[in-house]
């Protein structure tokens, strides 16, 4: 359904952060993204929503496919009426605005008001929570509510497809997994398709389907969610259980030699 | 009733009355503020434009004051359409300070081309209302003061609403919240940068020309901008409620120091005092009496 080819980003004319990227993510899917902090998880769901352009950076290179179509040179709100649709890192509800304001500011590219407020009530039945918080000032909600605020008001615009930024940051981990399964609902009963950028490898592998590494700009490994949870340097790097070993310099070494082969 | 407090009364309610055509001036800042965040320094040169367009229009080709002002609107509408998409769009994304310095370099650029293209002395804008004072109870009101104070209510009554309960005004204090987010939830924001300068342009016209019937078109028209800043500091410059009720406060702190304060100084204390009341009020409230604190939460 989506699908990256070999995508290079710049910024500022001289900053290059992606260097070659290609990621596909199909149909039904949950697919997700891994990386440490750097790596360029974030320049690749703005690449595809079209933001980009707004921290004058650009795609120089490849081409990002949507439905067969290319959206590489697609403005953001454009990007967002073909059916895909960015929630950021860090939630950026709008704070001013209450929770319904901000699900009506996300229902904009819904013309009939009727099949907006349809969208909304639908969103209520996800997220009961924000339901009963809605005449509430959105910078005023827990960080939980604003994450499921976040999700809803990007669920407004009738998308085929959701990029989630790092979902879990900085949440405790009961609402990391409430949130999780309302995606695994959304995914069954709506039919959406979902790019997850994550730190927590293990938590995005337990719900995704197929995955990626990215590492300083580029994908350094990719495989079915089950083979990368078994795959020794994901344990060892992203999942935190290399045994009782200490982390070496070495052992970076041996990651570093193997990652080039494997690229 | 006691001689003193008739006095009084009359203040306030002139102050009143002149406090809500501030308002009228004020709300153009709100417009811009709400959409774009940034402080529109060239709202005070707008009104002039508007007004020395309708009194023109007036004066040279002898139309009916309808026609006139609707030449105006025209006017405003595609000339603010066309600031925004020549000066202020490219600009887009760059720090407010930025923008704000340019809308300064814009209201210096139009108060001295102002006199240049359409000459530098007064033009009235004559409004079919009488000059004479109503007398009404204890009420002593003048026309232009009512009838200023009444379009007033009126427009700010209307943008009240379209920015509260419309979806494009919902559409478009999202943008103001944040011009990326917007635009990932799918607005064209651009296109409500163009939106809220048109509006300003039509707010513009309406303070112009009742204020121009008031004092008279020239470039003194332009200070109206300053004039109104204590109303839009003291009532926060995203609230249109704030912006009522700033006007009322300044237009009634005016009056009483007319009143009171100028026969024992020999005059001027009226031209200062709201600023004074502005800087007090920054003091305590940073963000006005209406307006919101910024919420920083992560
Ligand atoms: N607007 C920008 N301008 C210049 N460099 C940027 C910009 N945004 C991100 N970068 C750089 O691009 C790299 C990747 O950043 P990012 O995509 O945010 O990584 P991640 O989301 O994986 O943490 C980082 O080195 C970061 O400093
Ligand atoms: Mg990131």
């Amino acid at each position: 359904m989506l699908v990256l080819n070999n995508i290079e980003v710049i910024y500022d004319g001289v900053i290059l952060v992606l260097k070659g990227v290609s990621i596909e993510a199909n149909e039904g899917r949950i697919t997700t993204v891994l990386g440490a902090n750097g790596a360029g998880k974030t320049t690749t769901l703005k690449a595809i929503s079209g933001v980009l352009r707004t921290e004058r950076g650009d795609v120089t290179r490849g081409s990002i496919e949507f439905k067969g179509q290319r959206i590489d040179r697609l403005r953001p709100h454009e990007v967002v009426k073909l059916g895909i649709v960015q929630v950021f890192e860090g939630r950026r509800v709008f704070a001013n605005l209450t929770a319904e304001e901000n699900l009506i500011a996300g229902g904009h590219i819904v013309s009939s008001t009727a099949k907006m407020r349809e969208n909304m009530e639908k969103v209520y039945t996800y997220f009961p929570r924000i339901a009963e918080r809605r005449h509430v000032i959105a910078g005023y909600l827990s960080g939980g509510e604003q994450q499921m605020l976040a999700v809803g008001r990007a669920l407004m615009s009738d998308p085929n497809m959701i990029l989630l930024d790092e979902p879990s940051l900085g949440l405790a981990p009961m609402i990391v997994e409430e949130i999780f399964g309302i995606v695994q609902r959304l995914r069954a009963q709506e039919n959406v398709t979902f790019l997850i950028v994550e730190q927590n490898a293990t938590l995005a592998l337990e719900f995704a389907d197929f995955g990626y590494v990215m590492e300083n700009g580029a994908v350094v490994l990719q495989g079915p969610a089950e083979e990368l949870r078994g795959n020794a340097d994901i344990k060892e790097f992203y999942l935190g259980m290399s045994g009782d070993e200490k982390r070496s310099f070495r052992d970076v070494k041996h990651y570093r030699r193997r990652k080039r082969w494997l690229g | 009733m006691d001689g003193d407090f008739q006095f009084l009364f009359e203040l306030v309610t002139n102050g009143i009355l002149t406090g809500l055509m501030y308002s009228l001036v004020a709300v153009g800042f709100v417009l811009i503020y709400k959409s774009t965040d940034a402080i529109n320094f060239a709202q005070g040169e707008f009104c002039m434009i508007a007004a020395i367009v309708v009194a023109g229009l007036l004066q040279l080709y002898d139309l009916p004051l309808i026609v006139a002002l609707a030449g105006g609107l025209a006017f405003m509408l595609i000339f603010n359409w066309g600031l925004e998409r020549v000066v202020l769009r490219p600009m887009i994304g760059r720090p407010i300070v930025a923008i704000i310095m340019a809308t300064i370099g814009l209201a210096l650029m139009f108060r001295g081309l102002g006199p240049l293209v359409f000459g530098a002395e007064t033009q009235p804008i004559n409004l079919p209302i009488p000059d004479d004072p109503v007398i009404w109870g204890p009420f002593f009101l003048i026309p232009i003061d009512m009838l200023g104070a009444g379009i007033s209510l009126a427009f700010l009554a209307a943008f009240g609403w379209f920015f509260m309960k419309s979806r494009k005004g919902v559409a478009m204090r999202a943008v103001a919240d944040s011009h990326q987010v917007s635009m990932a939830m799918g607005i064209n924001v651009e296109r409500y940068f163009a939106l809220a300068w048109m509006l300003a342009g039509v707010v513009a016209l309406l303070g112009g020309v009742v204020w121009g019937n008031a004092i008279g078109v020239d470039t003194q028209l332009a200070q109206l901008g300053l004039k109104v800043f204590p109303v839009v500091i003291l009532g926060g410059l995203d609230s249109i409620i704030g912006v009522i009720v700033g006007g009322i406060i300044v237009g009634v702190v005016e009056a009483l120091a007319a009143g009171y304060l100028d026969p024992i100084v020999g005059g001027g204390t009226k031209d200062f005092t709201p600023y004074v009341l502005m800087i007090i009020v920054l003091m305590i409230r940073p963000y006005g009496i209406f307006g919101k604190p910024i919420i920083e939460r992560i």
